[in-house]
């Protein structure tokens, strides 16, 4: 008896061990003297890590750009990141964390739609905004009124490659090859295969492979037994430049197209001449002339040396709307920050005009770009339904 | 009422307890704390669970994420799907959708038990894996749970009460077990797996018992981890979960009650207490500490904190021996 | 019929993958029974190995035989080093404590290499350097062969016969039978266990080195967490054909390669890699101790 005596006393010494961390009171939410603090989260270790630090990269470059002009109302943003090593259930921690102990304003995260899903109800419970750079689902807004976002849903994207396959490259026939682990490649697949047999044309193949898969050669091999004229591979540039080698070395020598998961320069470093000719639906053009997105760009190298991806790029501007709500805000709490992204209206980033709408996503409109090695040449906009 | 006041006192007792500290609580501390309580708990229920199958028994599981991914998707689904179906008294609900998750995650471990019929070892530890795997490409493609969009939507009922009333359940439950003729039976079959049958022990039953015991407790953490997450998604349950699972076991002590759940709160909060490290340096040293750590104290270590003895000995011995001095 | 035949060669060319790192987890669990799960993880560090050295000897972009050879002797020796000091500082120490305890102690290696290389490597996929040229040698129907494949299966198999040479005719595998068969009798005879031991973890570690340099250039893409689910499934080919026998290995790697691309091209891609595990759950429940492995039955 006196072993399970003990036994419960150690259950409840453990629970006592985090005695003295009691909540902090006094100052104002999320401004320490001159400073704003804004909180990151996302997978900066872990199998997804390669997408969180490049988020975190463009984030760290729009505040830094952002203080060196001054800071917003004056004060300096101080920017505090954490690690989620790509669990959902250590995103919980992290945001619980950075609203709860580090006292943020308003947080920056996640980068897939299922930490944001983990993440948001702690946001909304503690009515902290939270602007997820690169959360397709269009589940997460739908999470509460603090929760926003500034990419593409996945519905919009799987609807714009559809009509462009269908209208501009006239095929019928696609095959379609998708990530089943990944929810935002399992969400395009979807909503490709809805437009597209909508508009009349035919999914006449449909195979999937798991992310940080090497080998694609068995589902291409069937894939190409049914010869389709197009096949739409809504992955991550990680695995669309092999899949897309194999393809070229099976014999299929149909148009691949994709989504703005392609958007990297790796895509065509490992891809090589397999993937030139490509074309995916993307927030913008590197090949374009818009100041803005020049300036990014230069200014991305610079500090880097490599040429940002369609993440980092969707980190930067994620971290600009957010200054320009905090800017534009009545006063400095979270309510006004919430009520100021609510009212973003054409805020000109670098992935387009963002103008929030009632749901809390943007109303953007797409590029169709195509693949013309390390940068992309722009083919058609398509707009927002 | 002697016996009664033995069976039950403790339980009744323990209940209240949790009881204020459920409601004391979150005047004390903030959701972080409480974040870490409950996961903290959540951690116990699956070493102290694994413990009876890797350390009691002598069998090898590294398959225990399989088990927590059916309890929490059985339990979730029900919540989700069948609000309050058991009628209007949401602990009542939990309760029962717990449960069932459990139930359901003990069959999936019946399954599993059935092949340490045959295979031993590493061959056992391999379809223990695999199994885990297979359950996580299923869920994958099971629509109705959202596949890899995930389950969202759960509601969060679990609270700190709940998660320590069934840390308290598993760990009362297998000291209980270990301590009755049961409980030999297993530490014989760990112990000699031929002489155990020589002296007539079913040791096809007692390791298939082990293992529908195990997954049911792998079941209810679980359905506690789906309920407090309020979303599931089938990446969360790899084999790596299962890895960090038995690795509390080994850390801990196999077959150390006690060390098992000081290995699981150790472990759940060691990446936290790193953090601070992290915002300094400015690079993630937290997985590779955490990593260091473990080989070293394997090294240092090598029975475990605790070997098989629990706190409780290790107490006794204290005293003792400060006695004698 | 030919998408049948391009389905075999493709899982030709991936099961000799699979086998050659197996060669490692069943070399290591014979003499020792550990599952070695920093193997993996060896084979990542190959990969990266050959990565730099190519990039440092600017033959990253001038495909030849002598390149592929220069990387593929460059890793494996990398990964030989790796693997000694691993064993030597890891594992050695934990010679006569239990099993589990080495387990553990090998899945915190390989997560140490993982998240050291994250940190080193960085987290985004690198170009594995081109350093043979692909081509068709023949084609029967649309069935390709590629020059690749057949580089990758003649260095593969070559690399197996040079194996079991070194171990049916040498005295070193001798030595290492003997050492597997019972090491406390082993070093009755006279046998230096450790060094034994060592060279193991040398030979096995050198064969992933070579598997990643193989696998570099047929899937050029390259990063700290690649060696993960390969792993996985090398070691499922091991403890298929039976762990601790290096015929099966090669066996166990090959069913699964072919296995897999028949699961893909006729079945579902959705269920790969439930299937491949179904089948071995299956194929254990059959044969417990592997198809090549003996079943020895306890006496008292």
């Amino acid at each position: 008896m006196s072993h399970i005596k003990l036994l419960s006393a150690v259950a409840l010494s453990a629970l006592l061990l985090l005695v003295g961390c009691g909540k902090k009171e006094g100052e104002a939410v999320g401004v320490v003297g001159d400073e704003i603090l804004v909180g990151e989260f996302g997978s900066m270790t872990g199998n997804e890590a390669t997408f969180g630090i490049s988020t975190h990269q463009g984030i760290e470059l729009a505040i830094e750009e952002i203080n060196a002009a001054g800071g917003v109302k004056g004060k300096k943003i101080k920017l505090i990141s954490l690690d989620d090593q790509g669990k959902p259930e250590e995103a919980v921690t992290a945001a619980t964390k950075l609203i709860t102990q580090d006292n943020v304003i308003a947080l920056l995260g996640e980068v897939a739609s299922s930490r944001s899903l983990a993440a948001a109800p702690i946001a909304q419970q503690y009515k902290i905004p939270m602007l997820s750079p690169s959360s397709t689902n269009q589940k997460v807004t739908e999470v509460g009124d603090y929760i926003f976002r500034v990419c593409f849903i996945d519905p919009f994207q799987g609807t714009v490659m559809a009509k462009f396959a269908h209208d501009h490259l006239n095929v019928k026939k696609v095959a379609v090859i998708y990530d089943v682990k990944s929810d935002y490649s399992v969400g395009l697949a979807k909503f490709f295969k809805e437009t597209f047999t909508g508009l009349g044309g035919e999914i006449i193949a449909e195979q999937t492979y798991s992310g940080n898969d090497i080998d694609f050669k068995a589902q291409l091999t069937s894939i190409k037994t049914v010869k389709p004229e197009a096949i739409f591979i809504p992955g991550y540039y990680t695995e669309v430049g092999l899949l897309a080698r194999q393809a070229r070395g099976l014999g299929i020598e149909v148009p691949l197209l994709g989504g703005d998961g392609w958007d990297s320069s790796k895509l065509y470093e490992i891809g090589q001449e397999a993937i030139m000719g490509g074309y995916f639906s993307n927030h913008y053009t590197t090949d374009s002339d818009d100041p803005r997105v020049r300036q990014f760009m230069e200014a991305f190298k610079n500090k880097y040396t490599v040429f940002p991806d369609g993440l980092a790029a969707m980190g930067y501007d994620a971290a600009k709307v957010l200054a320009d709500a905090i800017e534009r805000s009545e006063s400095l709490t979270p309510e006004g920050i919430r009520n100021a992204l609510a009212t973003t209206k054409g805020f000109a980033g670098v992935t387009g005009v963002i103008t929030m709408d009632e749901n809390r996503n943007p109303t953007k409109s797409a590029v169709v770009v195509q693949v013309a090695g390390t940068t992309n040449k722009y083919v058609t906009t398509i707009q927002p339904l | 009422m002697h016996t009664i006041r033995r069976t039950f006192g403790l339980p009744l007792l323990m209940l209240v307890v949790f009881g204020v500290l459920d409601w004391f609580f979150p005047k004390m501390f903030d959701l972080y704390i409480q974040t870490l309580i409950i996961y903290c708990g959540i951690n116990m229920i699956l070493a102290v669970s694994l413990n009876l199958v890797n350390g009691f028994t002598g069998q090898f599981s590294i398959g225990h994420a399989g088990f927590m991914a059916v309890g929490a998707y059985i339990s979730a689904f029900l919540s989700v799907s069948f609000p309050n179906w058991a009628g209007p008294f949401i602990n009542l609900n939990f309760f029962l959708n717990t449960v069932i998750g459990g139930l359901f995650a003990a069959v999936a471990g019946y399954c599993v038990g059935l092949p340490s019929l045959r295979l031993k070892g590493d061959y056992l530890a391999i379809v223990t894996l695999g199994f885990g795997e297979i359950i996580r490409v299923l869920l994958l493609n099971v629509d109705a749970v959202g596949g890899a969009r995930g389950l969202y939507g759960i509601p969060k009922y679990s609270t700190l009460f709940w998660t320590l009333t069934w840390v308290f359940i598993c760990c009362f439950t297998i000291v209980r077990l270990m301590r009755s003729t049961h409980g030999r039976a297993f530490l014989a079959v760990r112990e000699d797996e031929i002489a155990a049958e020589a002296v007539g022990i079913p040791t096809t039953r007692y390791k298939v018992i082990a293992f529908v015991i195990s997954a049911f407790f792998a079941g209810i953490a679980g359905s506690i981890f789906a309920h407090f997450l309020s979303y599931l998604n089938p990446s969360i349950f790899t084999f790596l979960k299962s890895f960090d699972v038995v690795v509390m076991v080994v850390l801990g002590g196999m077959g150390s009650i006690s060390g098992s759940c000081v290995a699981a709160i150790l472990i759940t909060l060691l990446p936290e207490a790193l953090r601070p490290l992290q915002e300094i340096t400015k690079i993630d040293f937290r997985m590779i500490l955490y990593s260091l750590t473990l080989i070293v104290l394997m090294l240092t270590k090598p029975q475990g904190l605790f070997g098989s003895l629990e706190i409780s000995d290790l107490w006794k011995k204290y005293v003792r021996r400060s006695a004698s001095n | 019929m030919e998408e049948f035949l391009q389905h075999v060669i493709n899982g030709v060319s991936l099961g000799s993958i699979y086998a050659l790192i197996a060669l490692g987890y069943t070399m290591v669990y014979g003499i020792l029974q550990l599952i070695n799960f920093a193997h993996s993880d060896v084979y990542m560090v190959g990969a990266f190995v050959g990565f730099y050295a190519a990039r440092f000897l600017n033959i990253a972009d001038s495909p030849s035989y002598t390149s592929f050879f220069t990387i593929l002797l460059i890793a494996m020796a990398g990964c030989a080093l790796l693997g000694f000091s691993i064993e030597r500082f890891a594992y050695r120490p934990l010679r006569n404590a239990p099993r589990l305890n080495v387990l553990i102690t090998a899945i915190g290696v390989s997560l140490f290499l993982e998240y050291t290389g994250q940190v080193v490597f960085g987290a985004t996929p690198q170009l594995f350097p081109n350093i043979l040229e692909d081509s068709i040698i023949f084609s029967f129907g649309g069935a390709r062969v590629t020059k690749m494949d057949a580089t990758i299966l003649v260095t593969a198999v070559g690399l197996m016969i040079v194996l079991r040479h070194i171990i049916q005719n040498t005295l070193l595998g001798k030595a290492m039978r003997a050492t597997s068969f019972n090491r406390h009798w082993a070093s009755l005879m006279g046998i230096s266990v450790d060094r034994i031991i060592s060279m193991t973890f040398i030979i096995g570690s050198a064969l992933a080195g070579a598997g990643a340099v193989l696998v570099g250039m047929k899937y050029p893409k390259i990063e700290p967490l690649m060696g993960v689910m390969i792993g996985l499934k090398a070691f499922v080919a091991a403890v298929l054909g039976g762990i601790g026998n290096i015929p099966g290995a090669v066996l166990g790697g090959l069913v699964i390669g072919i296995a897999e691309e028949f699961v893909v091209g006729y079945i579902s891609s959705t269920y790969r890699d439930a299937l491949a595990f179904s089948i071995l759950i299956v194929i254990l429940l059959f044969r417990p101790a592997g198809l090549l492995g003996r079943f020895s039955v306890e006496k008292v």
